[in-house]
């Protein structure tokens, strides 16, 4: 038998790795830097290359396949441009912790530094947002390289990993060998909590007479799904969600509060600034969370657990950390803990506060509202259906009235707040669960960032919902103006620049529905869910001055809310 | 108060650049950095000094520790050190001050290592505490020009060292 190893150039390197790895979707764009990687694209046959419109698209649709999967979502583009263009996907993925492996190409080595056509120093640029990057300057190191970009990528707290390729390394040969291991010496993530302090934190729960659960994106990174719901339920312990940590746990669940924070519920941020023990699970007490970090839960007993030692005493400081992977954390929290706390009184306090001050929004005036629409459209789905959300104010609705039951059923952008994030990340989290129905959800502003897309997801006859929540107004930004800005609504009014989304939908090969009625929200809503052979464009047109309520205002305390708007006549 | 911290960390191309974007996107303040390559040829050390209060200083030490490129971080602040830095300082004379000068350096135990007819260099090694009062005492005589390495430090005693893990050779 012969021990030879296979001698392969970088791009059939490149191609055998993904191979290896699993992957099965790309998102990329050509160009001249990764010719020849595309030169082997056109023979391969066990991943589905996705040709998008620009390369900020590729890197959010692979977030969106990311989030949706648990997988690895992969890009690549070419040098200069095309790389530059992946710059604000990373740091969306960075800030929201989401493993995706961004392949670039790069000039020839020997150009390197001397301003050649399409030449960016994409490592020096993304350095500070990505978890780790690469620059391949040998095609022996090309294999080990991406071996490690995707072991960087999911492992510990995820994130975003850019290999950068330049264009001779792809084009030179080599023995192909295969790492089955990454030996990272600089890179141990700690994935075990340390027992004594798990035994504490059971024995603080234990005693507790209101404690609070809460459960950020983490959980969801780390499948703990199931753990979460034995911690809770057995303990009968209220669980409140940030952004990202909605779905972790189903909010019909009575023990569900809800979202927390700036426009979190009433009842869950009464909770949070009242409560006696906080348990911080796989969040990292953003200031979208805190709000005023002084009065954050400023009598509890602070309890973090989070993978990522860095994230324990950044924001607000805990009396007790445990650094651990949070899905064997809760495991084993919950074993711990033998007889669940006595919270009878606790339980009605909450419930007090619910019916003090429930979610509430104007209607019977028969004008539509992003609410109602919210409702209908979980009323229909049940809450089967992944609701892939742009960012501003249908956001906050998205999360007070969409009930997500389902983890990875919810995608957004948190961390950046990237506007025009939805419309491709859906499409990524529709080849990510072709099996379930993909609902992208924007503002009008929003839509318009990233819009050339529909022609990726109509080109793959994708039925997804592209619902556009249109005030013609950039309305959060409106929000702010109104109440914190002196009413000088500058540059927010869209009304008088708009395109005809309708014709919008049409030119991309999109269906297309548009109305301004609450009575026809139904049928809309039937007509969409009916078309399964292209994307349709949803266009709800609400009313324009709206707010969302409750909100904290920045910098203020969470337990301090303004409830709803004042009305003048009262 | 100042603070100086060790780092080891793969000696290649841009780890030290990751620990200044840290630094500057952070917002931490850096004093001097100082870097070398150590006993081991594909291990690098770094001495940093920085300052900012304990949190501050909790949280540089953690940002450091999660860069991949860094194999160990450790705050000297809190161990028994030895620290040094050196410098080349050249001091301009007139006719009749030279010795004056040459005596004053080298109460400071400083070495003349260039000398013209209008200026002399000398060379000092201390802790940085040691250079800057050198440096204020020639300071009136006029200065021309000063180079410092920013400080290096050393635990006493027993070393900074890597697990048996890290130091193996990576093969790259």
């Amino acid at each position: 038998m012969s021990n030879k190893k296979p001698v392969m150039n970088g791009a059939e390197i490149f191609f055998e790795c993904l191979r290896r790895e699993g992957v099965e979707h790309i998102f990329g764009y050509p160009g001249g830097a990764v010719l020849k990687i595309y030169e082997h694209l056109y023979d391969v046959d066990f991943l589905k290359h996705i040709l998008v419109r620009h390369e900020q698209g590729a890197v959010h649709m692979a977030e969106g396949y990311a989030k949706a999967s648990g997988k690895v979502g992969v890009v690549l583009v070419t040098s200069g441009p095309g790389a530059t263009n992946t710059v604000t996907g990373i740091t969306d993925a960075y800030m929201d912790s989401i493993p995706i492996v961004v392949f670039t190409g790069q000039v020839p080595s020997h150009l390197i530094g001397k301003d050649a056509f399409q030449e960016a120093d994409i490592v020096g640029i993304t350095r500070p947002i990505t978890k780790h990057n690469f620059l391949v300057r040998d095609v022996r190191d090309l294999a080990s390289t991406i071996k490690k970009a995707f072991y960087i990528a999911a492992s510990g707290k995820p994130g975003p990993v850019l290999v950068d390729l330049p264009k001779d390394v792809i084009n030179s040969k080599c023995e192909f060998e295969y790492p089955d291991n990454v030996e990272l010496r600089g890179y141990k993530p700690v994935t075990v909590g340390n027992q004594s302090q798990i035994k504490k934190a059971a024995e603080m729960i234990k005693q507790a007479k209101r404690p609070l659960l809460y459960v950020g994106g983490g959980v969801i990174c780390s499948n703990g799904f199931a753990e979460l719901g034995i911690l809770a339920r057995e303990n009968k312990l209220p669980v409140t969600m940030t952004l990202h940590g909605l779905g972790s746990f189903p909010m019909t669940d009575e023990l569900s509060l809800g979202m927390l924070g700036m426009h979190g519920t009433y009842w869950a941020n009464q909770a949070v600034t009242n409560c006696d023990v906080l348990v911080s699970l796989g969040a990292r007490f953003d200031d979208r969370v805190t709000g005023k970090v002084d009065t954050f839960a400023k009598d509890a007993y602070k309890i973090h657990v989070d993978i990522d030692p860095a994230a324990i005493d950044k924001n607000v400081y805990v009396d007790l950390p445990i650094v651990g992977d949070v899905k064997n954390v809760m495991a084993e929290l919950a074993a711990e803990i033998s007889a669940p706390p006595e919270l009878d009184e606790w339980w009605s306090t909450i419930n007090g506060w619910k019916e003090e001050c429930p979610l509430y929004y104007e209607s019977g005036d028969g004008r539509l509202r992003t609410e109602y629409v919210l409702e209908r459209l979980l009323d229909k789905t049940k809450g089967n259906a992944i609701v892939v959300s742009d960012v501003g104010q249908h956001q906050m609705w998205v999360t007070q009235y969409y009930q997500f039951v389902h983890p990875r059923s919810h995608i957004t952008s948190g961390g950046l707040g990237t506007m025009g994030f939805s419309v491709p990340a859906a499409i990524g989290a529709h080849f990510a669960r072709p099996d379930i129905p993909v609902l992208s959800i924007s503002g009008d502003g929003g839509f318009q960032m990233n819009m050339q897309e529909l022609i990726t997801a109509a080109y793959h006859k994708l039925p997804i919902k592209f619902i556009i929540m249109n005030n013609s107004f950039l309305g959060m930004v409106r929000q702010w103006q109104e109440l914190f800005h002196a009413e000088k609504y500058s540059f927010t009014d869209l009304s008088d620049s708009n395109p005809d989304f309708m014709k919008v939908a049409d030119a991309f090969g999109c269906a297309g529905i548009t109305t301004n009625s609450p009575k026809d929200v139904d049928d809309v809503i039937d007509q969409m869910m009916a078309i399964n052979d292209r994307p349709v464009v949803v266009e709800f047109k609400i009313v324009r001055e709206d707010m969302v309520f409750p909100m904290v205002p920045a910098g203020g305390s969470i337990g301090d809310m303004i409830v709803r708007r004042l009305d003048p006549n009262e | 108060m100042k603070r100086t911290i060790s780092v080891l960390l793969e000696n290649r191309y841009g780890a030290f650049n990751r620990v200044s974007t840290l630094f500057s996107g952070k917002g931490f303040n850096i004093h001097s950095i100082s870097i070398g390559e150590t006993e081991m040829p594909d291990i690098a050390r770094m001495t940093l000094v920085t300052s900012g209060d304990d949190k501050m200083m909790d949280q540089i030490l953690k940002q450091l520790n999660r860069l991949i490129d860094t194999l160990k971080v450790v705050d000297l602040s809190r161990v028994n050190t030895v620290t040094r830095e050196l410098a080349l300082i050249s001091v301009s004379y007139k006719k009749g001050n030279r010795a004056e000068i040459t005596s004053l350096a080298s109460m400071f135990k400083g070495k003349v290592v260039d000398i013209t007819n209008r200026t002399i260099t000398f060379e000092l090694t201390g802790p940085p505490d040691k250079i800057d009062a050198a440096v204020n005492m020639l300071l009136p005589y006029g200065i021309i020009e000063v180079a410092r390495t920013g400080t290096v430090a050393l635990r006493r005693g027993e070393q900074v060292k890597l697990t048996p893990q890290q130091s193996e050779s990576k093969g790259e």
